[in-house]
């Protein structure tokens, strides 16, 4: 489908990026949009920090000898390109850019449920950046980003309280996110939109936001413990204090699988509204759909210990979380069958969204499928800790949660912006992520399998050659994520005037101007359909026929 | 050039095979189940690619269809559950009469200790054919000992024992890793597992010793003056020792314990945390007056006071397992 080009904006209407301007009538915003763009010039700057050290951690693994940087160095390298992707990008990614932008014009509120709570969770991430560079510039931390016991208490002589603290303040301005959606979406729904209708990208931030207030407080009060044993030395995970260094495991994943989710659900959520988009339909299952996301979160609380069956734990102990493991799958399984279904007898179109999302749908497959590899007990001894760990995990984080991202970004985007991006570059870029990204990781797997340990400075020679190629995969793919950044700004200044509603979408907040006033309808929405009630919208403008190019 | 390029890594014990076996049926069962939905996915986008006039078909859903596509994932993957279990089940299972060998970790080397007393640093001697089980501790952080031949990994963990064993099927030397990061040297935390045929192992072995473990153990077990409570009849302040290990111990709470590795370690080095039906909590701590080394030593030597043979028994699970290790602290402190 193309852009429509044929509304032609009226002299500028008066919206929430022209309302007020100024950095004060920034700074002190308490309008969910504008705190949105707050968000996202925070998250890709510290997107572009973390992407920084992983080009250093691949230039260093291009040899065999630690060459480039010193060990030191490069244990810092991962530690904090782990801690500044999860913590600093990922995890706010999607709901504190998208989310905030979109669930309140999803439901048809005028704001968030505590427009000012919004605004202090900026500033609680903002201080916690703060930290976090503080902590880098005067000397970094190594622990990885797991800060395993009793390295992190008693051996580390780098900032890990610092970090810690930093990490523990970003928790709360994550905690205070799902909070206010999770009020928003029960008490300020438009007249006439049930939950049923509500859209599955709510949905998804639902599930999402219960992770976030049940499971963010656990890793703070980990943090401070280990904080505490750091500077008191108390004995609570250091075995020559009389604690028990697994007892931190068990603490950390317990929010840090759950954390997976956070990442990976709001991702799901914005595909499934692509992929409704692009084929015209109704998503296939719906309600199958948006209950595999609450399951998700459910049973997402129930397998923390498959992180651990190499670490000593219980027979039995390993025996129930693999079990567990495989139930929380399926329910991700339910959602590929459901997108793939969704497209059947569609009308499909390939703008740069749909692209992103297919590749979201593939990536996500895979690293999905080799997570079985992990949960069963057998296989997981051989390869726990090895590439294919690392390999899994950015399958279901950068092919899955980043790709989710960039195609929410290219489909939101005239809404958010009022201005269309270049669709040729857009899917150029797309192509040229999917590359990258697989040339990057794929041969991770086979290293991973080959037994070469994570978190390596030097290896053995014959890893080389697996490693050059994942190094060569990790200059295409930053070129892939250079290009969206570059487009994107070129068209806030150069790209033509967004129609109201470019993709001719569902959904509530295509129904208000791109980009939308401050209160974001001019009178309260009655909603009379159902999601997705795509064969209304195109009966709709048949008669005069949306121009075709794509 | 496929020296330096593998594709698959070495098959050197008998655990590596059933493994292997277990990761051919999942590359065979993901490689259909991402065909399935990669031809899907395909399939349909070229074929209801949008074509003007035509539009698309809406479907609401179809519950037969969900539940079969839950159902049947839901099943193979109790398949691939099972099979892991058995395998991992296996690999946790120390065999009886395993031959012993004490590792203590450390940032940023391995040394290992044979019960027959012979010491090596970063590198382990082991014939083809025979069971060997490791008896794993930590003097700073986590460890992990991982062989990538033999499949088989087990984090190192200060504080208590975790415990491994292997079989090796082929001669040769084969990579050890450490690989639960642990520092600056992480990667440099390597060495290697030197397979030999039984009749080389046993000229290797006939080199310098500095005697059986259990007998360091027993000098020890003098010196420290364990013996005067510890006496080999019922007279002693202490429990008799003979014939203890592998055994269930009644304690004084009245739960049964096996008297495994872990359970020696935790009765020297804390000794209040279980008390033995029938005694007081007399004993002193050895916590920081004893070296791993000589921890391990008295561990093989009370080992040794239950006979040959007997010392392998019934230690797997209950190894492995933190509540025989970690619950210390609350009754002393």
């Amino acid at each position: 489908m193309s852009m429509a080009t044929a509304t032609v904006q009226p002299v500028e209407r008066e919206n929430y990026l022209n309302k007020h301007y100024g950095v004060g009538s920034w700074l002190f915003t308490t309008d969910h949009k504008r705190i949105a763009l707050l968000y996202l010039l925070s998250i890709t700057f510290f997107f572009f920090i973390g992407g920084f050290f992983a080009l250093l951690i691949r230039l260093e693994l291009l040899t065999p000898a630690g060459d480039l940087v010193q060990a030191d160095t490069y244990n810092k390298l991962f530690t904090q390109h782990g801690q500044v992707m999860v913590f600093f990008f990922l995890i706010p990614s999607i709901p504190a850019v998208l989310g905030n932008f979109l669930v309140p014009m999803m439901v048809g509120a005028k704001d968030l449920a505590f427009p000012k709570i919004n605004l202090l969770s900026w500033y609680l991430y903002i201080i916690a950046g703060i930290m976090m560079l503080h902590c880098m510039l005067t000397g970094g931390v190594d622990t990885g980003w797991t800060f395993y016991t009793p390295f992190s208490t008693a051996f580390s002589n780098t900032k890990v309280i610092e970090a810690g603290l930093s990490i523990f303040v970003a928790g709360f301005s994550s905690i205070l996110t799902g909070l206010n959606f999770v009020v928003t979406i029960h008490r300020m729904r438009a007249p006439g939109m049930t939950w049923g209708r509500l859209p599955l990208f709510i949905w998804a931030h639902y599930a999402t936001s219960i992770i976030q207030i049940l499971g963010t407080p656990v890793i703070a009060i980990t943090l401070v413990l280990v904080v505490a044993e750091r500077a008191l030395h108390l004995g609570i995970f250091d075995p020559k204090l009389g604690g028990d260094p697994l007892l931190f495991q068990h603490l950390f994943w317990f929010y840090s699988h759950p954390a997976v989710y956070i990442m990976i659900l709001p991702s799901m959520g914005v595909v499934t509204e692509i992929i409704a988009c692009f084929s015209r339909k109704r998503i296939f299952g719906y309600s199958f759909v948006a209950l595999s996301s609450i399951a998700i979160a459910v049973f997402g609380f129930l397998v923390w210990a498959h992180h651990m069956f190499v670490a000593g734990i219980s027979v039995y102990a390993a025996l129930i979380f693999s079990i567990l493991s495989y139930a929380v799958a399926v329910p991700s399984a339910v959602k590929v069958f459901n997108w793939t279904a969704t497209l059947y007898k569609g009308s499909i179109h390939y703008d740069a969204p749909m692209l992103y999302a297919f590749g979201f749908v593939g990536l996500f497959t895979m690293g999905g499928l080799t997570g079985l590899f992990l949960a069963a007990l057998g296989v997981d001894m051989h390869v726990h800790d090895t590439y294919f760990v690392i390999a899994h995990f950015h399958y279901i984080m950068v092919g899955g949660a980043l790709m989710g991202y960039l195609g929410g970004m290219h489909f939101w985007w005239p809404k958010i912006s009022g201005k269309l991006y270049p669709e040729g570059w857009a899917r150029l870029a797309a192509l040229i992520v999917f590359l990258g990204f697989n040339l990057t990781f794929f041969p991770q797997f086979i290293l991973g399998y080959l037994g070469m340990p994570r978190r390596y400075y030097q290896y053995p020679p014959e890893f080389q050659i697996l490693n050059v190629l994942s190094t060569a995969g990790a200059t295409v793919l930053a070129v892939g994520y250079l290009l969206p950044m570059i487009y994107f700004l070129w068209s806030m200044r150069y790209g033509k005037p967004a129609p109201d509603n470019p993709w001719h979408a569902a959904g509530l907040e295509w129904k208000t101007p791109s980009p939308p006033p401050t209160f974001n309808f001019e009178q309260e929405p009655v909603v009379t359909w159902e999601a997705y009630n795509y064969d209304e919208i195109d009966a709709a403008a048949a008669p005069q026929e949306v121009p075709v190019v794509g | 050039m496929f020296d330096n390029f593998p594709l698959w890594p070495e098959r050197a014990s008998t655990a590596a095979g059933n493994v292997d076996a277990l990761f051919i049926f999942l590359l065979i069962v993901s490689g259909l189940m991402t065909l399935l939905i990669f031809i899907s996915l395909l399939y349909f986008a070229a074929r209801y690619r949008h074509r003007k006039g035509v539009p698309a078909e809406q479907i609401e859903g179809s519950i037969p269809l969900e539940i079969t596509w839950s159902i049947i994932p839901l099943g193979v993957f109790m398949v691939i559950f099972a099979w892991g279990a058995v395998v991992y089940f296996k690999s946790r299972t120390p065999p009886r009469d395993s031959t012993e060998v004490y590792v203590v970790a450390k940032q940023w080397m391995w040394k290992l200790e044979h019960a027959e007393g012979q010491r090596e640093i970063n590198e382990l001697h082991v014939p083809v054919g025979r069971d060997v089980k490791l008896i794993m501790t930590s003097q700073d952080v986590i460890h992990s000992f991982f062989v990538p031949a033999f499949r088989m990994k087990q984090d190192v963990v200060p504080g208590r024992y975790t415990v491994a064993w292997f079989r090796a099927t082929k001669a040769g030397t084969y990579h050890l890793f450490c690989t639960q990061y642990c520092g600056t040297q992480h990667s440099g935390m390597i060495g290697s597992i030197v397979v030999m045929e039984p009749a080389q192992y046993e000229a290797w072995m006939s080199g310098g010793s500095n005697g059986p473990l259990s007998a360091t153990g027993e000098k020890i077990f003098a010196e420290l003056g364990c013996a005067t409570c510890h006496r080999s009849d019922t007279q002693g302040r202490g429990p008799n020792l003979q014939g203890v290990f592998g055994k269930p111990v009644l304690l004084e709470d009245g739960r049964l314990v096996t008297a495994d590795e872990n359970y020696v370690r935790e009765s020297i080095l804390d000794p209040g945390a279980k008390i033995v039906k029938g005694f007081r909590p007399v004993m002193p701590t050895f916590q920081g007056l004893i070296s791993d080394e000589q921890l391990n030593a008295l561990v093989a030597y009370v080992k040794s006071l239950s006979g040959p043979g007997q010392a392998g028994a019934n230690t797997s699970a209950a190894a492995a397992a933190p509540q025989s290790a970690p619950g210390k602290g609350s009754q002393v402190q």
